[in-house]
Parts: structure tokens; sequence; C-alpha cells
């Protein structure tokens, strides 16, 4: 390796598919309807504090259970 | 029957160590062996006394590990700390590189067990634990792996610390700056970060949550990255099997330019991303509310991820590095203050409509100051990397003030909060046991940083100054020493700033003592959790 990588990166197409790829997840972050999604993860850290989810409770919590909010 | 494997593969370890330590070529790699061996030994002891014993219920967090790593982070700090204050007054006064100590505790040997121990021990110990405690709180599951794997990685970790430190001392190095460990720690590295990410990973995998918190993105690029920067400039062939010594396979400039992508990310990635990650998860728990803005935080991570692997070569600003690549690397640097400002301000506003808890809660002061220190540091670098503004700072003093304030400042402080939030409710207790304390160690600190850094911008920009001063016909007006003279009253003030800095460490590891050997457990630590 040495440092005329940086360089094929910096001029070629991989540098615009890095620039896409950037750009494609911000997008995503702001797509219409994220913002219940948002909200409900962020407060993830606010649910099992003390332990974890039963695992008898299938695989995944539904958002909207309101378990411990 | 995994028992017996793990019996049968401690003991050959300790057998090969063994063999090693018998062949040495040098004195470092002969106590490396050693403790590996010790630690094989002690190892299979442990396994072979709780053999049968019943397994932990799936039911509760694996929460016996982080309550090591928190006791792991302070000691270590405490040790940073104190190796610190010492080679901070061996600068300004070289009669403490004692006579006695010649060849083991001169400042040159000492230098790396500060950078190692601070980094890699206190912040490592910090960035595994939280990781730990955060990747299971929001995943909702059990630690992947549970105790076996949690402790390997543990007790893995402290064995590279002790390997890496007692090799400084007795003078084994590979002479890249944060990556000084030898080869054969450097595989040992290897396998407990496998480990790590394993464990990590593993818990994410098993989530019971849809989502996967941001906390968690920024500590995965933290694992991930560093195994990539850690497996790439460390590429080298081992002179001995026996022997610590090896050659890196790249030379010349292309070695320097891959150890300061290393020495970069390694910034960006440990002491940046991993403590992000703890700022995600730590600043909403003490303020009770959730982050300011969660798309913020998104794009925040993107940013980072694509713009800090640039920024490397602005620590090879007029070196034998093309100018093409050095101003590549500024260019993307200047960028990278964008995003990191974008994350102080969702730490920041984080507290919107709680803003009175600084009044009270001398954590969330930490946290905060802590977030500022980061928003600071990150304006400071990006200038710094300027090609004009480095002709002066480089090489200069203001480059340590500008590490110290981004690690005693964000890194410490955001370290500290993380360390008062756990210990009451790891060990089950009410509350901190002096929340007067925790003013005095936040002032203490944040005196200590101020002293810090003021002292390395005069003494960095005096110096910067003195060594291009021309007189009339062109010669240099200053010689290299009259610079070491005119820095010694900074010197004594960055010293006494560490000395504060240190007091405020020796506070918080007596508050956090007393806080589980002097309360009472309280059978239900922390809110009661309805049914569900």
């Amino acid at each position: 390796m040495d440092y005329h990588i940086l360089r094929e990166f910096a001029d070629s197409w991989a540098a615009l598919a890095m620039l896409l790829m950037f750009l494609g997840a911000v997008f995503w972050a702001f797509r219409p309807g994220s913002r219940s999604t948002h909200a409900d993860t962020a407060n993830i850290p606010f649910r099992h504090e003390d332990k974890p989810a039963d695992p008898d409770a299938g695989d995944s919590l539904r958002p909207d259970d309101g378990a411990t909010r | 029957m995994w028992d017996y494997i793990k019996l049968i593969a401690l003991g050959l370890a300790a057998a090969v160590a063994a063999y090693a330590a018998s062949q040495a070529r040098d004195l470092p790699y002969m106590v490396n062996m050693i403790q590996a061996m010790l630690a094989a030994v002690i190892a299979f002891i442990w396994i072979l006394r709780t053999m049968g014993d019943p397994k932990p219920s799936n039911t509760e967090y694996c929460d016996g590990v982080i309550r090591a790593g928190v006791i792991a982070t302070t000691f270590w700090g405490v040790v940073g700390f104190l190796v610190a204050v010492i080679i901070a007054f061996q600068l300004a006064f070289p009669q403490l590189n004692l006579e006695f100590g010649n060849g083991m505790l001169n400042f040159g040997r000492l230098r790396p067990l500060h950078t190692s121990a601070v980094i890699f021990a206190f912040g490592g110990n910090a960035l595994i634990a939280s990781a730990f405690y955060v990747v299971q709180r929001t995943s909702a599951a059990r630690l992947f792996g549970g105790n076996s794997l949690g402790w390997f990685v543990f007790w893995g970790w402290q064995l590279i610390i002790v390997m890496a430190a007692s090799s400084y001392l007795l003078g084994g190095s590979q002479g890249k700056e944060y990556a000084e460990m030898n080869w054969h720690i450097d595989l040992w590295i290897t396998v407990v970060w496998v480990a790590y990410l394993i464990a990590f990973l593993g818990t994410i995998f098993k989530r019971k949550e849809p989502h996967i918190y941001v906390a968690n993105w920024f500590y995965l690029s933290f694992i991930v990255t560093i195994a990539m920067l850690h497996l790439i400039n460390n590429l080298a062939i081992p002179v001995s099997i026996f022997g610590s010594k090896s050659v890196s396979v790249m030379s010349g400039v292309q070695d320097a330019m891959t150890q300061w992508w290393y020495g970069h990310n390694a910034v960006g990635f440990f002491l940046t991303a991993g403590f992000l990650g703890m700022m995600y998860y730590f600043v909403p728990k003490q303020a009770e509310r959730p982050v300011y803005s969660y798309k913020l935080s998104i794009v925040h991570f993107w940013a980072l991820i694509f713009l800090y692997i640039w920024a490397g070569p602005h620590h090879l600003h007029y070196t034998a590095l093309p100018d093409w690549a050095s101003t590549l690397g500024m260019v993307m640097s200047v960028i990278l203050w964008m995003p990191s400002w974008g994350g102080m301000i969702n730490g920041l506003m984080t507290l919107s409509g709680a803003w009175d808890k600084l009044r009270t809660d001398p954590v969330i002061r930490m946290m905060v100051v802590s977030i500022g220190f980061y928003g600071m540091s990150t304006f400071e670098g990006p200038m710094m990397s300027i090609k004009a503004v480095n002709s002066l700072s480089h090489y200069t003093d203001w480059t340590i003030g500008h590490v110290h304030s981004g690690a005693l400042g964000w890194n410490g402080m955001i370290t500290f909060g993380m360390l008062y939030f756990l210990t009451p409710r790891l060990w089950g207790r009410s509350g901190l046991y002096s929340l007067k304390l925790v003013s005095w160690h936040f002032w203490l600190a944040t005196i200590g940083i101020v002293l810090y850094a003021s002292s390395m911008w005069v003494t960095g920009i005096m110096e910067g100054l003195m060594w291009r001063e021309v007189d009339s016909q062109g010669f240099l007006v200053n010689a290299f020493a009259d610079t070491v003279a005119a820095k010694l009253p900074m010197y004594v003030v960055r010293g006494s700033g560490g000395v504060l800095y240190l007091l405020g460490g020796i506070i918080m590891a007596y508050n956090l003592w007393a806080t589980v050997a002097k309360q009472p457990k309280t059978t239900e630590a922390s809110v009661a959790v309805p049914a569900e």
C-alpha cells in the first residue's frame, strides 16, 4: 500500500460513490414518515434499563406497545 | 465439553509462552512471555475451579464485567494521570530523570507509558465497559457470549495493558506513535479485539428493539475501524519469533503516511466515535430526555465516517509527502469541522428545557463541559490543519495543548460523567456518596485543563515564533536551547494543571469507592419497571 491509494480514491468514481452514499444516508434520514420512527428510536435508552426484554415476547417489541415508556 | 477445550487451549498457551520465554532474544520479549504464561495459568485454574457451576439466567444483563470495567477505568485513569504529572515535571526539571532509574524511568520511556495508559487503559476500559452497558440496554438483550466472552475481553485487555507498559519501560517499542506495541502484543490485541467485536455485534443481532440506537452505530464504527487501522499499520515482519523486534513492510514516507492515517483515525474513531457513542447514551439518560435531534445524529454519524478517514495527511505538512496529499488532508480536515459541531450542538441542545439541571447536577455539568471541549478542540484541530497555521504550530507545544484539551476536556470529562452515572446503578446504590465531591472534582479538573491548555498555547506559539525569527542578515536569532529555557515557566504551569487534574481523579476514585462501600444496597436501584 502507498499514498497513491489516496489519489485513486480522490479522483475516481470511488469519491463520487462515497458522496452519493452519504447523500443517500442523509436523504434516508429525512425521508417522509421518518419522524415517528426516529421519535421511537430516540426513546430506546429509556426502556429496559434493568432487565432484558422477555425472551418469550417474540422477535421484536412493537414500537407502540407502550411497554415501559 | 466447552470447558475442556478451554483448558486444553490454555494449557498449550502456557507451555508455548514458557518455551518462548526460555528462548527469548531480548528482555521485553521475555518479560511479556512470562506475563502471558502467568495469565494463561491463572485463567486455567479459574476455569478448572468454576467448571460445572450453574449458568446465569438469560433474564439478566451481564453486568459483572461492566463493574470490573468501571473499577479498571478509575484505576488506570489515576495511574495515567500520575505518570502524566511525573513526566510533565521531568520536562520542566530534567533532574527528575533520576539517576537510579536511568534507562527505565526517563522521559523517553515514561512518555509512551503515559499515552498508552490514558488512551488505551483509561479510555479503552471506559469504551469497553460502556459499550457493553449501552449495547445490552439499547438492545434489550443479554450480552452475546455471556460472561465468558465478556470476561475474556476484559482480562485480555488488561493483559495487553500490562504487557505494553512493561515492554515500554524495558525498551520494547516499534517506534510508531500510539502504536508502540511490538508485533507479539499486536497479535494478542487482534484476538481480543475480534472477541470484542463478536460480543458487541452478536448482542446487536439478537436485539429485541426493532431499531439500532445511534450510540451503537458509533460504538460499532469505532470497533470496526480500529480493527482495520491496527491490522494495516502494524504490518511487520518479526526478525525472530523469539524476539520483539520487527521490520515494517512499508518504508519511508509510505510508512509515515500509513502511521498518520492510523494515528489520526485512532483519534477520530477511538477517541471521538467511541466517546460519541457514550455521549449519545449517557447525556440523554442523565438529562432524562431523548437526544435533541435523532436526524442530526444520523447525519453526524455518516459525515464523520466519510470525512475522518481522509484527514491523516495533515500530520505530514511540509514533509516528503507530496503537496497534493497534504492539501487533500487539509481540505478534508476543515470540512470535518461542520459535522463535529453538528454533533456538539446535538449534545448540548439535548438539555434544552432542562438547563436548570446544570445548577443542581454536577454530573450533567461535567458532561456539558466535555461537549464544550469537544466543540473547542474540533474547531482548533481543523484550524491547525491549515498549512499556514501548521507551519507555525507543528512540532511545538501547541499540538500537545490541542491534544490535551481534547483528551482531558472531552474524553476525560465524558468518562467521569459516565462513571458517576454507572456506579450507583451497577452496585444498586440509591445515589452517589457525595455530590459535593463531584463538584470539587469538576472544578479541579476544569481549572487544571484551563491551566494546561492556555500554558501550551503560550509556549507553543512562542517557540514557533522563536524558531522562525531571523535577523536582517537572514540568520536564525534563537538556538533551540533558547526556546527550551524560555518555556520553563509555562512548563511549571502545565505541570500544576496536571496536579489539579490528578487530584480531581483521586477525589473521584474515593467518591466512587464510598458510593459502594459506605452506602447500603437498595434492592430496587432504579425506577421500578411495570410488568410487561
